[in-house]
């Protein structure tokens, strides 16, 4: 398919303008556009008509409003989601993300950033450099933009003065220089008349460098993408009948030649390449950026998420990452929450189990934090309930930047690069493990034990219970409640309340919940079990650490005051016999890891306690 | 070593639609193709067939029929459907039917959202559809440019463009609760100039609307209306000439004005596109009117 020679990955810039409110982005756009001539004359008139009653120049034509495409961001005059924008020049075609510069949508900008080779920074030449042209860099460096054109604007309002433009560019220079970031271009410009945009303004006689357009015409924007290793995320099985089994995906990074050798990752399967189909014919090679369909020399296993790569030079697979995480979302990060992860075409259960530090965005400061609110940043370490395949962020984006999508709400709550693998999940040749209590804990991403609740009848056993398991659901943790209700009924069908019964029930309770505790579940018992022996032969089942005594304590004149169940009435009545407190002893535990005093806080506040105990041993 | 291949601008864009299409089609439970019959449902078409070679697309097309179409645009739909062999269905919003909603007499706005976007919405959900390709490019206005690839809508078929999922490098958040839907757009990074030159250079095949004829033609609002049929009244002193004109879009018979226009080839109307002075949409009578018109339709459904 011959489309004439494109130079290398050269013909085409995509690039982000972000800038503070009123620092005059979207002018500078609709300049662009306006001086490549993409305006077409319907297009203008209707600017032209908008001008006139939306417009921020007293009726002139106001070339903002070419890009402020929603209502909102006409009527209040900023910009609140990233529009994309096409233009071309004799040199080059251009993608221009024109990104919202309030801290508010700094997601959007983000979202800008990600495809972004180059940005330019808007300042006005009045102000110069201010947090908010700190924060757009940061998060475009953070995003892996190594370009940065700082465009001082306005000049005309600052009397076209060269100090001026010194002062800004110096500062700017200075500070991104501290992001790693060199490759800056400063330039004075005017988007209102136009200088130094596509002409050089003859008010800047004093300035000799590049004007916009050039700067953006030739700015090296090669990448190492296609001399990188092969990597190709495998997004779908192209299986149309037993005659074909294909891998259809996009090329991440890398050259593909049928009989090179290739490895599936994390699966660690080798085999060679047969053939790069396409609908066009077979391909002698292909490179990064196209969509082929690969078909393998052996019939090995491959699912979609999986990485078809270099077996020379196959990628680290992990179960554990160190790397940064941009939080989108109005609800805060919560470490001990489960998200679900999509890098490339792969799914993971993502956690933070280590928020080590918060980056404050303005600053640069890191700070300590238990939670990420919207738009901030912080440097994570992340488990997984199973390995996946990639490469430090730094190295390739596309298959080291992973999105964290809230499992209930679906929305995209995140937005993260991998730094490095925490450990390698030891998978390249996996072997066959067993399972075991370690591995089905790991898989949960909790610490499995038994939380035995234990107290009067009416003490607030099951309701602190029930409240502690609703808890424990709402962050994603799974657990099962035994209690007299799911036991008596079925299990302990055959047992009374005699003395000799309930010792039965209790060991029978203590033996299922040793075993939930080994498929990894936290167990929630909740029974008057009145005797020590009992409630230590059921700590004793488990390992050290795994029983936390829960001594539900109220006194009994509250118990017989609530009789939830008129239990009280009647035993007092002489309806029922054995009844613990009345004509049965209840032996309270001497070394309870938790006491719950339910007649003096709500049965919130106490179902938090054991939260947050459970939380402080390392149990969730 | 020699022979690397070097991607031109189009195979880039090629490339970056058919990534967007397997991702859908590999993670939405029941996809399909909304097929306008256009020339960017032609292009996205010919795209899905590569995708997805040598097996066929895995989803069914979707005409919404306002009714008031071309009669060329059905016989091409028509064909395109059995040459390709995909499943093609076929909507039309019973009800607007029965009430005989036409843009004659009920005007272009309830005529449009009574048979378009009512009847897209009856259409996904009657299927079950939780995911709909649609051919809108960024490049045809402005509410358009701000959209998502992967552009979320509620069991209510809306769209909130100011809470919109963030969507980085092409990792797609697809994931919809039940009712929710996504409106996939393949083509977000296409100008009509790209669209043309591929169709060219694929030889694709498109309406005949699209090249210039002879055509009977009746002059209104400053637009040029194509009478395709005796609904259309003709007012006092009307009276169709037969002038050269072509189509830059299509749509509804009398929502979609023609361009006077002698690019009777493809090259003709690459060069066209290259030296055009209005834009692509400048005769959809349906787009303008008000501002933020589109954005307002595509809140309550519309593609």
């Amino acid at each position: 398919m011959a489309r004439g020679p494109g130079p290398e990955g050269q013909d085409l810039l995509r690039f982000i303008t972000c800038g503070g409110v009123d620092d005059g982005k979207s002018t500078l756009i609709g300049r662009l556009l306006f001086d490549s001539r993409q305006i077409f004359e319907d297009q203008l008139a209707a600017v032209d008509a908008d001008s006139k009653t939306a417009g921020s120049r007293d009726g002139a034509r106001d070339l903002a409003l070419l890009v402020d495409g929603l209502q909102a961001e006409r009527e209040q005059g900023i910009t609140i989601d990233v529009a994309y924008r096409f233009f071309s020049t004799g040199g080059r075609r251009f993608i221009v993300a024109d990104t919202p510069g309030h801290e508010q949508y700094t997601r959007n900008m983000a979202t800008g950033a990600s495809t972004a080779d180059l940005a330019v920074i808007l300042v006005d030449a009045r102000k110069g450099v201010l947090t908010q042209t700190r924060r757009h860099s940061f998060i475009a460096a953070l995003l892996g933009v190594r370009r940065m054109v700082l465009a001082v604007n306005k000049m005309d309002l600052a009397g076209w003065d060269e100090t001026v433009f010194k002062t800004a560019a110096a500062a700017y220079r200075d500070f991104a220089g501290g992001l790693g970031v060199d490759d800056v271009t400063c330039i004075p410009v005017s988007a209102l008349t136009g200088a130094n945009v596509f002409e050089a303004g003859a008010e800047t006689p004093w300035y000799r460098g590049p004007t916009l357009i050039d700067a953006l015409e030739t700015a090296d924007v090669s990448t190492d993408i296609a001399r990188r290793p092969f990597r190709m995320p495998v997004q779908w099985v192209n299986r149309p009948g037993p005659d074909f089994r294909g891998y259809s995906g996009a090329i991440a990074t890398g050259v593909l030649r049928p009989g090179d050798a290739v490895v599936a990752c994390p699966s660690g399967r080798r085999t060679t390449v047969a053939r790069i189909v396409t609908f066009d014919g077979d391909l002698p090679a292909a490179v990064a950026g196209q969509s082929v369909t690969v078909v393998l020399a052996d019939e090995i296993d491959i699912a979609r998420g999986d990485i078809l790569a270099d077996a020379r030079n196959p990628p680290d697979s992990t179960d554990q990452f160190a790397g940064h995480l941009l939080w989108m979302h109005d609800e805060p990060l919560l470490p001990e929450r489960q998200y679900l992860l999509k890098i490339g075409a792969a799914r993971a259960t993502a956690q933070v189990t280590d928020l080590r530090y918060k980056i404050n965005v303005n600053t640069m400061e890191h700070i300590a934090s238990r939670t990420l609110e919207l738009n901030e940043v912080a440097c994570c370490n992340f488990a997984l309930d199973r390995p996946i395949a990639f490469d430090p962020y730094a190295e390739a984006r596309e298959t080291g930047g992973f999105i964290l999508i809230d499992r209930f709400t679906n929305a995209t709550v995140g937005a993260g690069t991998i730094d490095f693998g925490l450990r390698r999940a030891a998978n390249l040749a996996r072997h066959e493990m067993a399972l075991d209590k370690a591995l089905r804990a790991r898989q949960k991403s909790q610490r499995p034990c038994v939380l035995w609740f234990t107290g009067l009848s009416g003490s607030g056993k099951s309701a602190t219970a029930n409240l502690v398991e609703g808890k424990l659901a709402a962050l994603g943790r799974h657990s099962y409640l035994l209690d007299g209700d799911n036991v008596r009924h079925g299990l302990n069908r055959d047992l009374g309340f005699k003395d000799v019964d309930r010792v039965e029930n209790i060991r029978r309770v203590a033996e299922v919940s040793r075993l939930f505790v080994d498929a990894g579940l936290i167990v929630l018992a909740s029974f008057i079990s009145p005797f020590r022996d009992e409630r230590r032969m059921a700590r004793e089942l488990v390992e050290d650490g795994e029983f936390i005594e829960i001594f539900v304590d109220a006194p009994l004149e509250v118990c017989e005051r609530r009789d939830p169940k008129g239990l009280y009435r009647k035993a007092r009545a002489g309806e029922i016999e054995n009844f613990t407190g009345i004509d049965s002893d209840y032996e309270p535990p001497e070394n309870a890891e938790i006491v719950l005093k339910t007649a003096e806080h709500s049965a919130e506040a106490l179902a938090d306690r054991v939260i947050a105990h459970l939380k402080d041993g390392g149990y969730l | 070593m020699p022979d690397t291949p070097h991607p031109t601008h189009l195979d880039r864009l090629e490339a970056e639609s058919i990534h967007i299409m397997r991702e859908a089609a590999a993670e939405c439970r029941r996809p399909a193709m909304l097929y306008s019959v256009g020339k960017d449902s032609s292009v996205m078409l010919h795209l899905a067939r590569k995708a997805f070679h040598p097996s066929p697309p895995p989803f069914p097309l979707v005409h919404i029929d306002t009714t008031w179409k071309f009669p060329e645009m059905y016989a091409f739909r028509d064909r395109t459907a059995a040459e390709t062999g995909m499943e093609l269905i076929v909507h039309v919003n019973r009800d607007g039917l029965a009430r005989e909603i036409g843009p004659f007499t009920h005007g272009p706005a309830l005529h449009t959202d009574v048979m378009k976007t009512q009847a897209l919405r009856q259409a996904l959900d009657l299927h079950g559809f939780d995911a709909a390709f649609g051919g809108a490019r960024r490049d045809e206005e402005a509410s358009r440019a701000k959209e998502r690839v992967f552009s979320f809508r509620t069991a209510a078929h809306g769209w909130d463009p100011r809470n919109q999922r963030p969507e980085l490098w092409r990792v797609y958040n697809t994931r919809v609760n039940e009712g929710e839907s996504i409106r996939v757009f393949p083509l977000s990074n296409w100008t009509e100039l790209d669209v043309w030159q591929y169709i060219q250079l694929e030889d694709i095949p498109v309406a005949p609307l699209y090249f210039a004829a002879r055509r009977p033609v009746v002059e209104r609002g400053g637009a040029l209306i194509v009478r395709a049929d005796d609904r259309m009244p003709l007012r006092d002193g009307e009276e169709p000439t037969m002038r050269m004109v072509r189509f830059r879009t299509l749509g509804c018979y009398p929502l979609t004005g023609a361009v006077e226009s002698e690019a009777d080839t493809l090259p003709a109307i690459v060069r066209e596109t290259l030296l055009a002075r209005t834009s692509e949409r400048r005769g959809r009578a349906i787009d303008r009117g008000e501002a933020g018109a589109m954005e307002r339709k595509k809140r309550e459904g519309y593609f």
